[in-house]
């Protein structure tokens, strides 16, 4: 059982209410296919992703991206049970898209640094540590299913 | 994943750019290594004050990101001149390679925060490419 403080549960909600799902969103998936550009591998049919141009202007990316965001907008809205919010997901990456889990790490390295980059020095290193767990507990909720 | 001429040129542009900040950089960094990631607090047991920002804290900040300017120069030859560091890392300090990875993590933050129009994937891809290098460097003769 994940135990948040209140701290934490504030520093979470205020992220979630700062932050415009359609720009960051988008903004972590292009950056996760241009910094480890192996996980390319997931998306063959999203198009020209043949170099960083492309990615940045590839209308499907975007809108994966705030796809995403929406499911970690469920995460927030369910602190207390991410991991059965997420049951179907888990299988949904697993048993469909055969998603390799370490790749969920590579995306949620690239939000944080996306949100570190909106947020500048109020991403205080609590709000940082606040914020990981919440995306570790999420990334392990996303594994659960595999097997 | 080696590093190509591109990667080594905007390794270097972005270094010149935030060096002037490096202090800062390094300080920051550290502190959030310690304070996100308690685990690596047990390599500075023997220090007075392991919290963000402190006097250890920031001396070593600058002694760390000091090493990353040696790696910026040596960018051609990280084994060879990261020699010294390596070998200071495998006989006295014996840091797990595990933490350079989380270290690195941590400086890309930092520079996310401080030089958000500046840390563009571009430059994101290529750091992260030599950090990784440099964590390879540094843990060449640990065994």
């Amino acid at each position: 059982m994940v135990v948040w403080t209140d701290q934490e549960r504030a520093y979470i909600q205020d992220i979630f209410s700062k932050l415009n799902y359609e720009d960051a969103g988008p903004k972590a998936l292009q950056r996760t296919l241009i910094v480890y550009p192996w996980t390319q591998r997931y998306f063959a049919s999203f198009g020209n992703l043949y170099n960083a141009e492309a990615i940045m202007s590839n209308q499907k990316v975007a809108a994966h991206g705030v796809v995403v965001l929406h499911g970690l907008d469920r995460a927030m809205k369910n602190m207390d049970d991410i991991k059965n919010t997420y049951t179907e997901l888990s299988v949904l990456h697993s048993d469909k898209l055969h998603v390799d889990p370490d790749n969920f790490r590579l995306l949620a390295d690239c939000l944080t640094i996306v949100i570190a980059s909106t947020m500048g020095t109020s991403f205080t290193p609590d709000v940082q540590a606040a914020w990981q767990k919440f995306l570790a507990v999420v990334v392990s909720a996303l594994c659960r299913q595999y097997h | 994943m080696s590093l190509s001429a591109n990667d080594k040129a905007t390794v270097k542009a972005l270094w010149a750019k935030i060096s002037p900040k490096a202090e800062d950089i390094g300080s920051e960094a550290l502190s959030r290594m310690l304070y996100v990631y308690p685990q690596t607090k047990t390599y500075f047991s023997h220090w007075s004050d392991l919290t963000p920002g402190s006097a250890p804290v920031r001396k070593h900040g600058k002694k760390v990101i000091g090493g990353i300017g040696l790696a910026v120069e040596k960018i051609d030859d990280l084994f060879n001149g990261l020699l010294t560091l390596s070998e200071l890392h495998a006989f006295q300090l014996r840091v797990d390679p595990a933490n350079f990875r989380i270290l690195s993590h941590n400086i890309l933050v930092v520079l996310a925060m401080l030089f958000p129009d500046d840390f563009t994937p571009e430059a994101h891809l290529a750091l992260d490419k030599f950090f990784a290098r440099v964590a390879l460097a540094l843990s060449d003769k640990y065994r």
